[in-house]
């Protein structure tokens, strides 16, 4: 074989799709317009079960209390807790409440949103730590111009009203800046 | 090939619904309860494989929030599949086979009460032509049922005996869901719920799982008295179309009971049959003969947490032989509807 | 590399696009198949075991569909096998693939991976609205966005890097007849100007969601002597390969250069002998969904110091005219159905080494890198492939 050769086979001679399909041992007339769309509507429902961690952060929320759950072997706080702790494989079961101040471990500038619940862009999406956590929340900027919002800044949650309240991290409406220093960004790795 | 062992087991107490607890909270004790049968932690562990479901969990990537209750910090070498965790373990074992592992740890797991189970099963189905009608799973089952009934392979009172001698046996397994049993004549003048299939005749939709541990050579011997030795294993598929299928056989079991190395004489079978029917088709096809105990521990007839009641089948003929009470074993697994696809494991004791 | 020695004996691939409805689900898969098993000399017959991989089955919703193609497949009496690791899952379901021959079990393997994405919506499919989570309104972009941000902090890299990467990919896809995205006009000014999603990525920087599938042929030391015998093609040699996971939440990780990555990249290249990969590695098909990752995954992957990956960019190394180069076959960012993705680079890195890779091959390269990655930065998949035996 020669080089030639090796180049073109690097397409395909094998042209795409249709030609798999065996010829029908009865005629069939596919008309002008094949099928090429099938739409087959579908519809499944789910209870989902939030799991005991998840349960008792979603309830502190109702409580404006952010409870993360530490991890038995180092020590450190996880937010939103799952139960088990993600380096250790044990159980979380030492509530520990965290923030509600935090710190922005990072962030990105959204010029398009997703999903209902996306606020008006463009809006700033961030990292947020909360103090005493080992890992960061996310969530929305607000009361801040996009181009002033840094790695390290100090901030605190706002809250819906309390006649609002539910147990789901939507009674955050988002978070603004407060006037702390900086936290140096290097001290933030591992915790984003 | 080298020798390779099932050395640890750990199943939930599986039940109709775990619905305080989320996937992670359920599988994390079974996880730690399998490592902690041998004393290992997951730095012993060369590689991990586990087997669950997005359409159970009723979420895209749903293995990665379980990955935390294995602790993969700092990084391990981890794999998953879209299928039951017997099929994690025949890839577990693949790697050891290879050398590039020792040991190996396999878990799997769903909770089916978050969705509608048999509705979501037809969501596994032809989607052109099968899918749109959303047959559910017991229909569909009902149909392989019919065809064995009119066929005469099977009778209405002999797939009654089969649920009532699962369910009964089932006494003595404590992660069983559902326990003993109406007599037959009074599983028989219970009404039709798919007609052929009554209530009796099918699985329970359960929660749980069942996490184990591999070892090969000496590493199994130091981590258990008698390890449950994988003679053989071998995975098999049949077509999907059930119109172009003989359902009154299962011609996967039978080739990879074949390749599995069935023969002899064996103690145990525990077999994946989620349904009455499909019983005697998987037995036929492995071919152990009478003699052998099956399903002592109720089978899928009395615990059926997909994605984990293939492992678990393997798991309890591996506790059997590691508590000396069973010295030779064959344990079978299915997936798909109506047996399409086999496992079968050849499990033993001895040095 | 442990284990009996394997190797891709052949590539197949189908004309990626946003929409392939010119086939229907089997069809596509067969327009990969058929092709692979072409480029081996081989017919479904000859093939002992098929492992199949795809990210989530939601994308098509359809539960599980490699049972209902066990027909098309030619699965029959045969061993399926599926994987599912997230969005390495193409790497991982090859590396799965090999498995199944260095193990000595299998002989002739054939491994496809796949995506439909226009069959469903894959933003709704990757974020259900469950009510206790929270929602990511920001999109997957917006997910990865920050740790771009972290990473040009860190490094101090010029704003223009992502453009580079993005130009060079959308370029280099122009010679790659089957990849999705053929923009024979964009330039740098058209990738500058195009609308910013997420900053720093804008929409030019970002891949496509693309339906389509690639299908490989993997044999044992005998049947890939065999098979090249009668192609006339060599094979690519696997000279290394290797998985690693992390959590996706866990304190001490850092998204920008994970652990994983470094960890799975040592592990390859111990096995392949490779101890300066920027030296000894002679093209690389990196998993790049959107343009900052080549220069982070540079770093990630050894090929250039801690905060130096965005030079070897910026000097033109990792075009195809460069000593490094990275992703001639327009990469993810060209080309994205998210579960043949990481298959694809696989694949194009053996493609490479067996001289097959037609206007996009790297002249005389004989070792080269196919990785993918997915979740949260944190499933990693990779192997070195090579002209030569290991």
């Amino acid at each position: 074989m020669t080089t030639e050769d090796r180049r073109d086979r690097s397409i395909s001679t094998l042209p795409d799709g249709l030609w798999t399909q065996p010829t029908p041992s009865v005629p069939v007339d596919l008309g002008d317009d094949p099928v090429r769309r099938q739409v087959v509507p579908a519809a499944m429902r789910y209870n989902y079960s939030p799991g005991l961690a998840s349960t008792r952060f979603l309830r502190g929320l109702a409580e404006k209390r952010f409870l993360g759950e530490r991890c038995p072997e180092t020590g450190e706080v996880y937010i939103p807790p799952r139960g088990v702790s993600p380096v250790s494989g044990l159980p979380t079961t030492e509530q520990v409440e965290v923030g509600p101040k935090a710190t922005i471990t990072s962030f990105c500038v959204v010029h398009i949103g997703f999903g209902v619940n996306a606020p008006p862009t463009p809006f700033v999406s961030a990292l947020f730590l909360p103090d005493g956590a080992a890992v960061s929340l996310y969530g929305t900027m607000g009361e801040v111009p996009h181009d002033e919002v840094r790695i390290g800044m100090r901030v605190e949650p706002v809250w819906v009203d309390d006649d609002q309240l539910t147990e789901s991290m939507e009674n955050i409406r988002y978070w603004r800046p407060i006037d702390e220093p900086d936290v140096p960004a290097e001290q933030l790795k591992g915790h984003m | 090939m080298r020798d390779v062992a099932i050395v640890s087991v750990a199943q939930s107490h599986h039940r109709r619904s775990a619905e305080e607890l989320n996937e992670v909270e359920m599988i994390q004790p079974v996880i730690r309860a399998a490592l902690d049968g041998v004393g290992a932690s997951i730095s012993d562990i060369d590689f991990t494989c586990s087997g669950s479901s997005d359409y159970l969990a009723g979420q895209a990537f749903s293995f990665v929030m379980t990955l935390d209750a294995v602790g993969a910090w700092p990084p391990i070498v981890e794999s998953h599949v879209e299928m039951d965790g017997a099929w994690a373990l025949y890839e577990a074992w693949l790697k050891i086979q290879t050398g590039a592992a020792d040991t190996a740890f396999v878990y799997s797991y769903s909770k089916a009460s978050p969705g509608d189970l048999p509705r979501v099963m037809s969501r596994m189905l032809d989607p052109y032509y099968a899918g749109p009608l959303w047959p559910d799973s017991v229909a569909y089952a009902g149909l392989q049922a019919r065809a064995m009934l009119d066929a005469g392979v099977t009778t209405e009172r002999q797939m009654a005996e089969v649920a009532h001698r699962n369910r009964e046996s089932a006494r003595t397994n404590p992660n069983a869901q559902v326990v003993g049993s109406p007599s037959v004549d009074e599983l028989l003048a219970a009404p039709m719920l798919s007609d052929p299939l009554r209530v009796h005749d099918c699985p329970p939709i359960s929660d749980g799982g069942v996490a184990v541990v591999l070892a090969a050579g000496d590493r199994a011997r130091e981590w258990a008295e008698r390890p449950a030795w994988i003679r053989g294993i071998d995975h098999r598929i049949d077509g999907h179309q059930i119109g172009a299928r003989d359902l009154t056989t299962a011609p996967s079991v039978a080739l990879a009971a074949q390749r599995a190395g069935v023969d002899g004489a064996f103690d145990v079978a525990e077999v994946h049959a989620p349904f009455s029917h499909q019983e005697q088709l998987v037995l036929d096809g492995l071919g152990v003969g009478n003699g052998v105990e099956v399903n002592p521990s109720g089978g899928a007839l009395a615990a059926n947490p997909m994605m984990a009641a293939g492992l678990i089948r393997l798991g309890e003929v591996a506790t059997r032989i590691m508590d000396g009470s069973a010295g030779r074993g064959v344990a079978h697994a299915t997936s798909g509807h109506l047996l399409q696809q086999n496992l079968v494991c050849v499990l033993e004791g001895g040095d | 590399m442990a284990g009996n020695r394997v190797a891709v004996v052949g590539v197949g691939q189908t004309r990626y696009a946003a929409v392939r409805d010119d086939v229907s689900l089997p069809g596509l898969l067969r327009e990969a198949v058929f092709r692979a098993l072409a480029d081996a000399h081989m017919t479904m017959d000859d093939i002992d075991a098929i492992v199949v991989g795809k990210a989530p089955d939601f994308f098509e919703g359809m539960m599980m569909p490699e049972s209902y193609l066990a027909e098309a497949l030619g699965a029959v009496g045969k061993p399926l096998f599926r994987v599912h690791t997230a969005g390495s899952v193409g790497g991982s379901t090859a590396l799965v693939a090999a498995t199944h021959v260095q193990s000595g079990v299998h002989d002739r393997v054939l491994t496809i991976g796949w995506q439909q994405q226009s069959v469903s919506e894959a933003m709704w499919a990757l974020s259900f609205p469950i009510p206790f989570q929270q929602q990511l309104v920001a999109g997957a972009g917006g997910y990865f966005a920050p740790f771009i941000r972290e990473y040009i902090r860190r490094s101090d890299a010029p704003d223009h890097i992502g453009i580079l990467v993005a130009l060079k990919d959308r370029l280099n896809a122009l010679k790659n007849p089957y990849a999705h995205l053929h923009e024979p006009d964009i330039t740098f000014e058209s990738i500058e100007e195009s609308f910013m999603l997420w900053e720093p990525i804008r929409y030019s920087e970002t891949c496509p969601g693309s339906d389509g599938a690639i299908a490989l042929v993997l044999a044992s030391e005998g049947a890939a002597e065999a098979s090249a015998a009668s192609s006339g093609v060599p094979p690519a040699w696997i000279h290394g390969t290797a998985m690693r996971s992390e959590p996706a939440t866990a304190s001490g990780r850092d998204q920008v250069n994970p652990v994983a990555g470094i960890e799975c990249a040592a592990d390859v290249y111990a096995q392949a002998g490779i101890t300066d990969p920027r030296r000894q590695v002679d093209v690389v098909e990196m998993y790049v969904p959107f343009s900052w990752y080549e220069p982070m995954w540079l770093e990630n992957l050894g090929f250039a110091p801690e905060g130096e990956g965005w030079k070897l960019t910026a000097d033109g190394a990792t075009e195809m005219t460069g000593d490094l180069p990275v992703n001639c076959s327009g990469g993810v960012l060209s080309t994205n159905p998210i579960g043949a993705s990481g298959m694809i680079r696989f694949g194009e890195a053996a493609l490479q080494v067996r001289g097959q890779a037609g206007d996009h091959q790297v002249d005389g390269a004989r070792v080269a890198v196919g990785h993918a990655y997915g979740g949260a930065a944190q499933f990693y998949a990779m192997w070195v492939v090579g002209a030569d035996k290991p």
